[in-house]
């Protein structure tokens, strides 16, 4: 195995030479990694069956076909996609769901990114409690503002209206990303704001000229959580949006449980077209998203 | 990593020092404090206008007895006045203790703190564990990683879908069960099995996120520290009780305590399982959901009532685990 080789390549200090099984620390034996493999490999399973159950089951052209999955093999098809892409409502979902989550992402890291720079730079009177607001904002039950928010919206006519999803959105999504881009703008170096202010930058043009540019990946993050957010949310959406053609995906793949409680095919089929293209483009960002969070949300 | 170093003021950000004194102040100067102000004007003002007026409105609707038959509303072209009227406590002293407070509010509550608790120690057990086995020299690792976040990448929205699926009676794991001869539980509809199943549920869709973070903690351990508790003959479990799980604690009572706020609060998983089909098996948040727009007339005040209860749990707990982080010379990552 390659602890044996990497072994042998590796500086062997004199006292290590003499015992006679001595590894370097993070390898293993063959009977660890042999187990490590096996956890692993059980984990992934455990992580991507349910999918591409779900994938399977789409291709079944028959309602009740996920209760005997074992024919689906003979009769695979891909016509419940057609149907989901030419008779129902799907692309009137798409819109919905991309106008709400484009615009509550945009508007969130917008909104928060000069917050996360003061926070992260500046200790300012109210700086504690600014935080701690920040983090009470993340305890809100769905429940706390659903009920005078939905009052509020439908006097201002903005029930059943993209903008009032976007602006309930904001509430969750705005303190989170401040947050996230606190931790991200942590991890920039002090040095280069003294760097700025040097050569006569004020705070503003440390931050839009200096600060900024290094924080792509960090804003990346917030963006895209904040997507996320938008885009899987169902209280709010199911609950403020009433007109079938303004559903965002989230409600439109529920209404059409109830609406058509036989055609469980369509549905697995329009779950399919909801999840793979979210899935690819959180595979885009992943590597950004884990440095990010990592680096950024639960660094001190 | 542990000792978070404020970057402003060099201190730790851990000890109770007294507000940097007149003279430090001075020298950051007053001007700073200024921008300080515009840079989170725009978040203030957002809370201030989408957080804050809608809670305090919801604070008032919870002293009144507001539903969907006394409220204003518009019904085609007439507009009907609120006539809901003022009742004071009335709705919190009925959830706590009116008549059958029990099974309303304290059933929800106590399967809310079991779930809560369940959920976040597999969360974080699990997520630990696969973010330790990420942590070695291992062939295939990023592909483990890529396929282990799989369950975070897809909306939570489309995977309780296919679990429904898997989970009816008749769909895979019950057949699946059959098949090894075993007891082929009612998952959806059974008060028990329901809640396991919810368990279930969540939890494999909240790991990746613990994985991932734990395993960024993981990766910024000095690793010259493994080397020298090496050299002091530590065996693994000494290194991993007395490196690893010290090197993590920034990270982990940040996530832990995300993780407890979020479970409590988890809506889509409950909803989207169960619908309105299983009273027994909703948490806090979902039967406030359920009083307030899953039935008729939808009873605004109280489900306002069971929010604010639900948020003041949540800022009672957060302090107390706040300060039990302090005397413990801890500090959350914010």
């Amino acid at each position: 195995m390659s602890s044996t080789t990497a072994e042998t390549s590796a500086p062997v200090s004199e006292q290590r030479s003499k015992t006679p099984r001595a590894r370097r620390r993070g390898e293993n034996s063959l009977a660890g990694s042999l187990a490590s493999h096996g956890i692993l490999i059980v984990a992934s399973v455990i992580a991507l069956f349910p999918i591409g159950w779900l994938v399977y089951l789409s291709l079944g052209p028959d309602t009740d076909d996920y209760l005997h999955p074992g024919g689906i093999w003979d009769k695979m098809t891909f016509d419940n996609y057609t149907f989901v892409l030419q008779h129902t409502q799907f692309f009137d979902w798409l819109k919905s769901s991309l106008i709400v989550t484009l615009g509550t992402t945009a508007i969130g890291v917008l909104i928060a990114a000069t917050t996360g720079y003061a926070v992260s730079r500046m200790r300012f009177p109210g700086y504690k409690k600014f935080m701690w607001v920040l983090l009470v904002t993340q305890m809100f039950p769905v429940a706390v503002l659903m009920v005078p928010m939905y009052q509020i919206l439908s006097d201002l006519q903005l029930i059943d209206n993209y903008f009032g999803l976007i602006l309930v959105y904001c509430t969750t999504v705005i303190p989170y990303s401040a947050w996230l881009l606190k931790g991200y703008f942590d991890t920039i170096p002090f040095e280069i704001d003294e760097a700025g202010r040097v050569d006569g930058l004020t705070p503003f043009g440390t931050f839009f000229r200096l600060i900024l540019p290094l924080a792509k990946p960090g804003l990346a993050v917030a963006a895209f959580y904040n997507f996320l957010t938008a885009f899987s949310e169902v209280a709010f959406a199911s609950t403020f949006m009433l007109s079938d053609d303004k559903y965002t995906l989230a409600v439109g793949l529920q209404s059409f449980v109830s609406e058509h409680d036989a055609q469980r095919n369509l549905m697995a089929a329009t779950a399919v077209l909801i999840a793979i293209p979210a899935a690819v483009f959180f595979y885009l960002v992943q590597k950004n998203l884990v440095t990010g969070l990592t680096a950024g949300g639960t660094k001190g | 990593m542990t000792v978070a170093i404020d970057r402003a003021t060099g201190k730790r950000r851990g000890d109770r020092e007294p507000k940097p004194g007149p003279a430090g102040r001075l020298r950051r100067g007053y001007q700073k404090h200024w921008y300080a102000y515009v840079m989170i004007a725009p978040v203030a003002v957002v809370l201030g206008v989408l957080v804050l007026y809608p809670l305090v409105y919801g604070l008032y609707l919870t002293l009144t007895d507001a539903n969907s038959l006394n409220t204003a509303r518009t019904i085609g072209v007439n507009h009907i006045d609120a006539t809901y009227k003022f009742i004071g406590l009335d709705n919190y002293a009925d959830i706590l203790w009116g008549p059958t407070a029990y099974d309303r509010f304290w059933s929800h509550f106590i399967w809310t703190i079991v779930w809560t608790a369940a959920c976040v120690a597999l969360h974080y057990g699990i997520g630990l564990g696969l973010a330790l086995l990420l942590n070695q020299k291992l062939r295939g690792r990023t592909l483990y990683r890529l396929i282990l976040v799989l369950p975070w990448a897809v909306p939570t929205f489309v995977t309780v879908f296919g679990w429904r699926f898997m989970l009816a009676d008749g769909g895979i794991i019950n057949s699946a069960l059959d098949a090894l001869h075993l007891p082929s539980p009612l998952w959806l509809e059974d008060t028990f099995w329901q809640r396991f199943a919810a368990i279930m549920v969540n939890t494999w869709c909240g790991v990746p996120f613990m994985m991932i973070s734990l395993l960024g903690g993981l990766q910024a351990i000095d690793a010259s520290l493994y080397e020298a508790a090496e050299m002091d003959g530590a065996s693994a479990w000494q290194r991993f009780r007395y490196v690893t799980l010290p090197g993590l604690r920034s990270v982990s009572s940040t996530v832990v305590l995300l993780g407890i706020i979020w479970t409590f609060n988890q809506f889509a998983v409950i909803f989207l399982l169960f619908g309105n089909t299983a009273p027994d098996a909703q948490i806090l948040v979902t039967w406030a959901y359920y009083l307030g727009f899953g039935q008729q007339p939808r009873d605004f005040a109280q489900s306002a009532a069971y929010g604010i209860l639900l948020l003041a749990i949540l800022i009672v707990f957060t302090s107390f685990y706040r300060r039990w982080l302090n005397r413990n010379e801890q500090q959350l990552a914010i």
